[in-house]
């Protein structure tokens, strides 16, 4: 996209060192970039690794147990490389993150004010009077109702959807350039996802920040995102802009994937499943890891991994039998 | 006559007492619910959470007591059952949870957990039980060898089928489906949507599914009754419903899921403010406080749930005024012809490799 995204990440790695000396292979090679106010979606299912990679962005994988080798340039720094305070300086401030359990992630002795300004001094300094103007501006523009009251309340006392508002409100606390919302509506309601979604665009186009939205579902990503990466046993399996994901996927795992949802806009008897098991990722297999649940799988598929290839410009697909037309002319 | 006859069906709960034991405050988790379910059929319960339909299915199975209205299966009153003929029934009426991680005792293995039912309604004579765990597996697409593991070395998807097994164990009518799918990724959710579409067809279930997810129910469901803070506010065919939603709250529900379709042309309706609680439901319409239509009438005066010839009923007092609701309905959407190629092809091959996906890998996938 435009000349210098705001962060690209090349060959990423993390593993995980069991105690019994097993060592899981979380993620794997995985290439990314966003440019300035684009969403790019990260897709996958349970234990594809794309959790993880959005940890290792923030730099909050545990050092003792993981690993995690790579580049992550994010606004000319290496997030990798860089000490402990600069990453303290930078998150919460320019790099923020929405975790998914609204429920979990506030701290429940603390009214949601204290947690607001605590973020908002930290990074900002000034006086406690202004942060906590400051305060009741965010909740204002996460459209809670009479802020003024509300900032002084405990977390318990919130629904859920309000809680993910607080969440958001302190995510935005000092104009992040980068968002990272991991499965910010999974939790919620459908009304309520509706109205969080909206949210999100609507900040967007207000501050036009960055943002990674890590999903599994594949409507959420339609609705709101400009590029998608599907992520497979830790690898990114696929990588294009929305549109062309979801007309014309270039890799047989997305293919599954859009085969098996239901669909409220297309009626189908018999949804497409993805036979077998993701890969056990202490050892993960030599060849395409997708290889044994695929089935336009090859010889050569299990022989050697395959690269994540440009089947057109801007759509990459990890499979050696892409272009998949071919396949079915 | 409908195998299931539900009739102003009402559960409070006591959320608070008084020092005296009076109750003080009282959740109205069901208030008034009628349904009816043809053998064979499946009814869904649609809903947000705390709309009382995982109640509804725990008092259909009388795992709970209602305080008022009633339950008929086969003709008979449920409510009247002393405990054998209750044990009796829970043989023509079983229950499939959310949560395949919680629903199977870790300390038995499948065999011991397949065996149980067997044994507790005297189904099968002993000496025949293994004969008959083996089929049950088999039939829920499991291999019969693994009855002898335990339910942590299965994957999410797998223990949902052993939970399928054992409510298929005593050969029952009836199957009561509390978001079956919900807990799992979408592409093992898709294969117990097939096996539970493929066991109907076989075995002339009917099922009532509990869901929120309007998708899933528009896969599967015959009829469907949405619920709003303990009432229905419209049920009728799934294809009428879903062709024309009638009550704003089923089309807010309707038009707020994210379609898989990049620029899908609809609108969404955006409901204002929270939801409220059953602990204190507003007056009137329950649905008042979020309803884009509410007029005067709505605060005070109760809908009633009114069927139309066709049976397609809805409770809203402005249901004849309401504007149509093409905008909100997503539009016809063919797969791209690619893509339908794709996935066709995707699941021919898949088949014809038979049903790999049955098999046991000794070390769960990856860890959470």
């Amino acid at each position: 996209m435009s000349a210098a995204p705001l962060i690209k990440i090349e060959g990423l790695r993390v593993r995980f060192h069991g105690d019994d000396g097993r060592i899981t292979h979380a993620v794997d090679s995985v290439d990314l970039s966003v440019a300035n106010g684009a969403t790019l979606g990260l897709v996958g299912e349970s234990g594809c690794g794309k959790s993880v990679t959005s940890l290792a962005i923030m730099g909050l994988l545990p050092k003792q147990t993981s690993e995690v080798t790579g580049n992550i340039r994010f606004d000319g720094i290496d997030l990798l490389q860089t000490s402990d305070q600069t990453l303290r300086d930078l998150r919460g401030n320019r790099l923020a993150m929405i975790f998914q359990e609204p429920m979990t992630s506030l701290n429940p002795s603390f009214t949601i004010g204290d947690q607001i300004i605590e973020t908002v001094l930290r990074h900002r300094g000034g006086s406690r009077k202004s942060a906590r103007e400051r305060a009741i501006e965010l909740l204002r523009r996460v459209h809670i109702p009479s802020p003024e009251r509300r900032i002084d309340e405990y977390p318990h006392k919130l629904s859920g959807g309000m809680r993910q508002r607080v969440m958001i409100a302190m995510a935005l606390a000092c104009d992040p350039r980068l968002l990272i919302a991991d499965e910010p509506t999974t939790a919620l309601d459908v009304t309520l996802q509706a109205q969080i979604l909206e949210l999100m665009r609507e900040l967007k186009a207000a501050s036009g920040a960055a943002i990674i939205l890590i999903t599994h579902d594949l409507g959420v990503v339609a609705e709101v995102c400009d590029e998608v990466a599907v992520m497979y046993a830790g690898e990114i399996v696929e990588r294009a802009p929305v549109d062309e994901l979801f007309a014309s996927p270039q890799h047989p795992y997305t293919v599954g994937l859009l085969g098996s949802i239901p669909r409220l806009d297309h009626r189908t008897e018999q949804l497409a499943t993805i036979e077998g098991m993701v890969p056990n990722m202490a050892q993960p297999p030599a060849g395409c890891r997708f290889a044994a649940r695929c089935p336009f799988v090859l010889e050569a598929c299990t022989k050697a991994p395959p690269p994540l290839a440009e089947v057109s410009t801007s759509h990459l697909s990890r499979c050696i039998r892409a272009p998949l037309e071919q396949l079915v002319s | 006559m409908a195998l299931l006859e539900v009739e102003n069906l009402v559960k409070h709960f006591v959320a608070e007492r008084s020092l005296l034991g009076r109750s003080k405050a009282v959740v109205k988790a069901v208030d008034g619910v009628s349904f009816t379910l043809e053998a064979g059929k499946t009814l869904a319960l649609v809903g947000e959470s705390g709309c009382g339909k995982s109640t509804v299915s725990r008092l259909v199975l009388r795992l709970i007591e209602p305080d008022a209205g009633s339950v008929r299966f086969e003709g008979r009153d449920l409510l009247a059952l002393d405990a054998n003929a209750l044990r009796a029934f829970r043989r023509r009426a079983q229950i499939i949870f959310q949560d395949p991680y919680a629903s199977l005792n870790p300390r038995m293995t499948v065999g011991q957990i397949l065996t149980e039912p067997l044994a507790l309604h005297d189904l099968v004579p002993s000496p025949r039980r293994h004969e008959r765990v083996a089929e049950l597996l088999r039939l829920v697409g499991l291999e019969p060898r693994l009855a002898r593991r335990y339910p942590h070395e299965f994957s999410g998807g797998q223990r949902q089928r052993i939970a399928i097994a054992r409510a298929l164990a005593v050969e029952p009518r009836l199957i009561i489906c509390d978001e079956p799918v919900s807990a799992l990724d979408v592409s093992i959710r898709s294969q117990i949507l097939n096996l539970l579409r493929e066991l109907q067809d076989r075995l002339d279930l009917a099922y009532i599914f509990v869901s929120h997810d309007l998708a899933v129910v528009k896969h599967i469901a015959d009829r469907v009754a949405v619920m709003n803070l303990g009432r229905i506010v419209e049920t009728a065919e799934a294809d009428a419903l879903f062709a024309a939603p009638r009550h704003p709250y089923s089309r807010a529900l309707l038009s707020a899921i994210p379609l898989p379709q990049p620029h899908a042309k609809r609108s969404t309706i955006l409901l204002k403010g929270e939801m409220p609680s059953a602990l204190n439901p507003p007056a009137g319409c329950r649905f008042h406080t979020r309803c884009p239509f509410v007029i005067d009438r709505c605060r005070s005066e109760v809908p009633q749930l009114l069927a139309d010839r066709s049976g397609h009923a809805t409770a809203c007092h402005r249901v004849a005024e309401l504007p149509p609701a093409d905008a909100i309905l997503p539009a016809p959407h063919a797969l791209s012809p690619a893509l339908a190629k794709l996935v066709a092809a995707f699941s021919r091959k898949a088949e014809g490799a038979g049903h790999a996906g049955v098999g046991m890998q000794d070390a769960p996938a990856t860890p959470k």
